[in-house]
């Protein structure tokens, strides 16, 4: 167990990506000193958080420190005074006897949320008439009001997945947190795998793969444009060796590897430093990004590139003299120049070394979560995997999964198809107040999943009954149903 | 071939699964000299399959023919021999991810029953993971042990036979989480505890009826354990139906065509008047079919109609729910 780094990280460290918790709601920030952090109307800083065990809880104190909290014994040996029922419980808005101002000047004088709760609650004059279900109820929305208490999690999918689907759904396509659990396991993901994995959900499901095959095996990540997005995979906090098998490739070039003319020649344009662009837009900070505005996300980076180096140049000029700088200034362009050329020979090889493990035809499966359509990249992608292995395509919505449905028959060498949603609810679980809270349908998204099986190259299967058995039959050998249709 | 790693081909001893079509599979214990019947005829392991890729079409005897496939533990919980209520896919994937389950974490289960759970938690921990399950039932036990032997795992788990409430899980102080699919949990929780590690740790219960969860809720809270959530997952599965509905565009009755023949319509860009769309002209869109129409003088002629076949998905009219489903997991600091 220690060597997959499990021991590693129970304690948080400077630089990790670490996942501020209030009740429900989430926020990843990364681990940083003298960093402020905005999280649910308070200020803080996390310094004082370094060092400590994740899933400690901690207050924020005046000064915007943390201050692990304090454990308090809850005064249940009292017995609380409390009504029966509502009857004579008037709403008139004046039982709190303390006015906005006086909780200020408490909240300024730095008393603690615990004390201000109190002081709620003898000032009230209907306290005491409630039911104590209705005092638990009332003490409880008080003190989520005033104690501001914050617990620092480590980042995992089960947390990472709840936070993007609250916080930034159109970012991962709608896929609630079930459907990605479901895919993990209709996709037999698992350590050895070699997968191939396309998304454009912000690099949550490369994550989510990446942390169920522990470091072994291999990932094939296909992506549109000049890069994949991994901002959500770094919040992961995976130590080095997990990305040493992580290649990619760009579906730019999957017709030319199928159909044999693939070639390094002309590569994607590809950003020089993809994790600038990232961190803009992986939820470590308050920026809201809409849908459309991922698909305008082109790198451009290369520009900017060209712009600094000349910006360089100048600053050179300026400030040596004219034949040293211009000794300089070759010298300079050179090595630029050179590093440049070192760098596309890397991506080169890069692209080579994922074409060959694409080219194997051998990959144990094959999972699916974007924006496009997913007829189209089934039909393309699982020319690369291996017979009888596992396939899962998530869509948000169900129509274009029905079309694939169609496609992948017609194909062949697919068993076993299967449409699929999950509903979730959860529930508060009390005693005598046990019910359901939140119910969730329909807006989680969609699975396709099967099987592949070897393709017979000869189109063999139309007329054959066993075929009509195996597959629904097409619409093209439906039989008009007679005059009664 | 194992169950925590992919093989290409079958070999003598191996667990495959034979897939008959549509939801129709069964398992089958590859062995030399050995036959299988199925409804499509005889399977001779010998020559059938030894030595074929997973994946492979098998012709039988009789003509018809199935494929083979390697197992998955998705493919074992559908279709292993059931010894007592299992759980299916849908529960055991909410309850990975809730569980935080990777390679390299240490699992304890309680009841192992018929293994479903056991082998997917197997294949999520392995190669550096370990499972410890503890089963009380004295032949359950065994043939767990049996199973997971000839499915190549036992090296990743242990199997106990004894009573958790009473006996706890064998191990202390190791693991990173714990499930339990028990009739009393609240009872098994204490063990529970003294299982996990120190901080960190993360327990889920599974049980069928509330009160059963609210008992063992009570007993999280008592023993410590922090942030309890309780949900339920349901599996809505559609099915596909390739059907059609009748077009109210008017037509030419002008235009005669053979009896019973069914034609795409000539003009593929043609729009008829009160329908919204262009048809699309492949075998998703219209289709004209006969329908026999008497005019005002009584003679008999056929009129084309049209059809617009589509693709339509149909939630199973049942959602399953599944005998058990109430799952509560919270985190012990």
């Amino acid at each position: 167990a220690m060597e997959d780094g499990l021991m590693q990280g129970s304690r948080i460290r400077e630089g990790d990506c670490a996942v501020l918790k209030r009740d429900d709601v989430f926020k990843a920030v990364p681990v940083l000193r003298r960093r402020k952090i905005i999280f649910e109307k308070q200020w803080f800083y996390l310094d004082n958080a370094i060092g400590h065990s994740y899933g400690t809880t901690f207050e924020v104190t005046s000064g915007g420190n943390l201050q692990p909290k304090q454990e308090v014994e809850e005064t249940t040996t009292e017995t609380k005074e409390a009504g029966t029922d509502n009857r004579n419980i008037v709403d008139d808005g004046k039982s709190q006897k303390l006015t906005h101002d006086d909780i200020k000047a408490l909240k300024d004088k730095g008393i603690k949320g615990q004390e201000i709760v109190q002081q709620l609650i003898e000032n009230s004059t209907t306290f005491r008439d409630k039911t104590e279900f209705a005092q638990d109820k009332y003490i409880k929305k008080k003190k989520k009001k005033y104690e501001a208490v914050i617990t620092i999690v480590k980042p995992s999918t089960r947390i990472l997945s709840t936070m993007y689907y609250a916080r930034e759904p159109g970012k991962i396509n709608h896929l609630r947190y079930d459907t990605l659990a479901q895919m993990l396991t209709l996709g037999n993901i698992r350590a050895g795998n070699k997968m191939i994995v396309m998304e454009t959900c912000a690099g949550l499901l490369l994550g989510a793969v990446m942390e169920r095959m522990g470091g072994y095996g291999s990932i094939i990540q296909m992506y549109p444009g000049g890069g994949p997005i991994r901002a959500a995979t770094s919040c992961f906090g995976f130590p080095k060796h997990f990305f040493d098998h992580l290649h990619e490739f760009p579906l730019s070039k999957v017709d030319s590897l199928l159909s044999g003319t693939f070639s390094t020649e002309t590569l994607p344009s590809e950003p020089e430093d993809n994790t600038l662009v990232e961190e803009e837009s992986n939820g470590l900070t308050d920026e809201k990004q809409t849908f459309l505005q991922e698909t305008e996300e082109e790198p451009t980076t290369e520009a900017a590139m060209e712009i600094s180096q000349t910006e360089e140049q100048e600053t050179m000029d300026i400030n040596a003299e004219r034949v040293e700088c211009k000794e300089n200034k070759e010298k300079e362009s050179k090595e630029n120049v050179r590093e440049k050329q070192r760098k596309q020979w890397e991506r080169r090889k890069k692209l080579m070394e994922a074409a060959a493990l694409l080219g194997e035809k051998n990959a144990d499966g094959l999972i699916v979560a974007s924006k496009f359509h997913p007829t189209p990249l089934l039909l393309a992608l699982l020319e690369f995997v291996a017979p009888s292995r596992p396939f899962v395509v998530y869509c948000q919505y169900k129509e274009p999964l029905l079309d694939c449905y169609t496609k992948l028959r017609e194909r062949g060498g697919v068993i076993n198809l299967k449409l699929s949603e999950t509903w979730l609810r959860n529930y508060q679980v009390l005693p005598d107040r046990s019910h359901p809270k939140l119910t969730m349908s329909g807006g989680g998204g969609y699975l396709l999943s099967g099987i592949t099986v070897v393709l017979d190259k000869g189109k063999s299967d139309s007329s054959n009954s066993e075929a009509l058995r195996m597959e629904e039959p097409s619409s093209k050998r439906c039989k008009v149903q007679d005059l009664h249709c | 071939m194992s169950f925590v790693e992919y093989g290409d081909t079958i070999k003598d001893g191996d667990t495959a699964i034979v897939f008959l079509g549509h939801e129709s599979m069964f398992p089958v214990k590859v062995q030399h000299g050995t036959v299988t019947q199925t409804k499509y005829g005889v399977i001779r392991h010998s020559t059938d399959l030894i030595g074929k890729k997973y994946g492979s079409k098998v012709t039988c005897s009789k003509g018809g023919w199935i494929f083979i496939l390697h197992p998955t533990p998705e493919l074992w919980t559908m279709n292993l021999p059931h010894r007592t209520q299992i759980l299916y896919s849908t529960d055991i994937s909410i309850i990975t991810m809730m569980l935080e389950l990777k390679p390299g974490s240490i699992v304890c289960e309680s009841g192992t029953g018929s293994g479903s759970l056991s082998h997917a938690l197997i294949r999520t921990v392995a190669p550096t993971g370990h499972l410890y399950t503890v089963e009380f039932h004295q032949q359950r036990a065994e043939k767990a042990r049996e199973e997971f032997k000839e499915h190549g795992v036992e090296h990743l788990v242990t199997v106990t036979n004894q009573d958790v409430c009473k006996n706890g899980f064998g191990v202390s102080n190791v693991a990173d989480a714990v499930f339990l699919d028990i009739p009393s949990p609240w009872e098994a929780i204490g063990h529970a505890k003294s299982a996990l590690k120190a901080e960190g740790g993360r327990i889920c219960s599974f049980s069928p009826c509330i009160e059963q969860v609210q008992r063992t809720c009570l007993a999280m809270e008592e023993y410590g354990f922090t942030e309890i959530n309780t949900l339920e997952i349901l599996l809505r599965v559609y099915n596909f139906s390739h059907t059609c509905a009748g077009c109210t565009c008017s037509l030419d009755p002008s235009v005669t065509v053979g009896k019973h023949q069914h034609t795409p319509l000539p003009d593929s860009s043609s729009r008829c008047a009160p329908c919204p769309s262009s048809w699309c002209g492949d075998c998703l869109g219209h289709y004209a079919t006969l329908k026999a129409n008497r005019d005002d003088s009584g003679t008999l002629g056929y009129v084309m109609v049209r059809r617009w076949f589509f693709l339509g998905s149909v939630p199973e009219i049942r959602v399953l729910v599944h005998a058990h489903s109430l799952e509560s997991t919270s985190v012990l600091h």
